[in-house]
């Protein structure tokens, strides 16, 4: 029975480690194959981009939220939910414009980069802005829905 | 060019599949015990290295105890999502060559050598096959 235990624990932090893993080798990938870090860093938003599209479709179904009245609610969401249900990790939210219309998530344990370590030559690299391009496709596709259910 | 470019695709994303096989495989062995032989390893493979990475084991293995092992599995993952037909067979070719990679990067690091390919026939079911190179 205790055996059976262990297989589950081991066997998800394993799925993260794949996860992490593969993440770093794509990230390896397109370094190479781009020569600065600024392409990577736009190749890494684009794909971001595109998983975002379509994450977005697999959140509203899994999670059963409702729709967000404000942007607070937007950042609760992602923060809470989101996040928890695809990284396992609820990063904190700060940093609020006095506008109200931006904000900044901050990560503690980013499992993108466990056992990462940047070189020196790849500064400018944003190592996790895939997972920008992912909000910024998912968020996208929210406000084009809302928008087109207004009018 | 536009097959050129495909191979090269897959090559990349097979090597790609080798590094994160490599890795895995270490984080994954440091506690086991020894393995017997050859076969150990790949009954491993199909059993616990597949489960977590499929969640599944894979449904067949064969082997003509001369470093050919064919691995069948009935329901791949990465290929269940997509149309059953013949529409995308030509296409199942890169979806496979990660996965190619992350064995041969996986037996890599057991001491094994070796060449994987794989073929799909009928989506969703695939083989892998492994030639093990006698150094």
């Amino acid at each position: 029975m205790s055996r059976q235990a262990n297989r589950g624990t081991e066997s998800k932090k394993m799925s993260s480690e794949l996860f992490t893993l593969t993440y770093g080798a794509l990230v390896t990938q397109l370094c190479k194959d781009y020569e600065n870090d600024e392409d990577v860093n736009k190749q890494l938003d684009k794909m971001g981009y595109n998983i975002g599209v379509r994450l977005i479709e697999d959140f509203l179904a899994r999670s059963n939220v409702g729709r967000c009245h404000d942007f607070r609610e937007t950042a609760d969401v992602i923060a809470k939910v989101a996040f928890k249900m695809y990284l396992g990790i609820t990063p904190s939210i700060t940093n609020w414009s006095p506008a109200g219309d931006e904000f900044s998530l901050i990560l503690e344990n980013n499992p993108l980069v466990d056992f990462v370590e940047l070189p020196d030559n790849h500064s400018s690299l944003i190592y996790s802005n895939l997972l920008c391009g992912v909000l910024r496709g998912a968020l996208e596709m929210i406000r084009k829905l809302r928008h087109t259910a207004d009018t | 060019m536009r097959a050129e470019e495909n191979g090269r695709c897959i090559t990349k994303l097979e090597n790609m599949g080798f590094r994160v096989g490599q890795g895995l495989i270490e984080r994954f062995t440091k506690d086991t015990a020894r393995f017997k032989d050859e076969l150990d390893i790949m009954k491993f493979i199909c059993k616990d290295f597949w489960t977590t990475v499929f969640k599944k084991q894979i449904d067949n293995l064969r082997t003509n105890h001369q470093g050919i092992y064919v691995l069948q599995d009935n329901k791949f993952r990465l290929l269940t999502q997509m149309s059953a037909g013949k529409q995308y067979l030509e296409h199942a070719s890169k979806y496979l060559a990660f996965t190619c990679g992350l064995i041969r990067g996986g037996l890599s690091n057991l001491g094994i050598k070796s060449i994987v390919t794989a073929e799909v026939s009928s989506m969703p079911a695939c083989k892998f096959q492994v030639m093990i190179q006698k150094l």
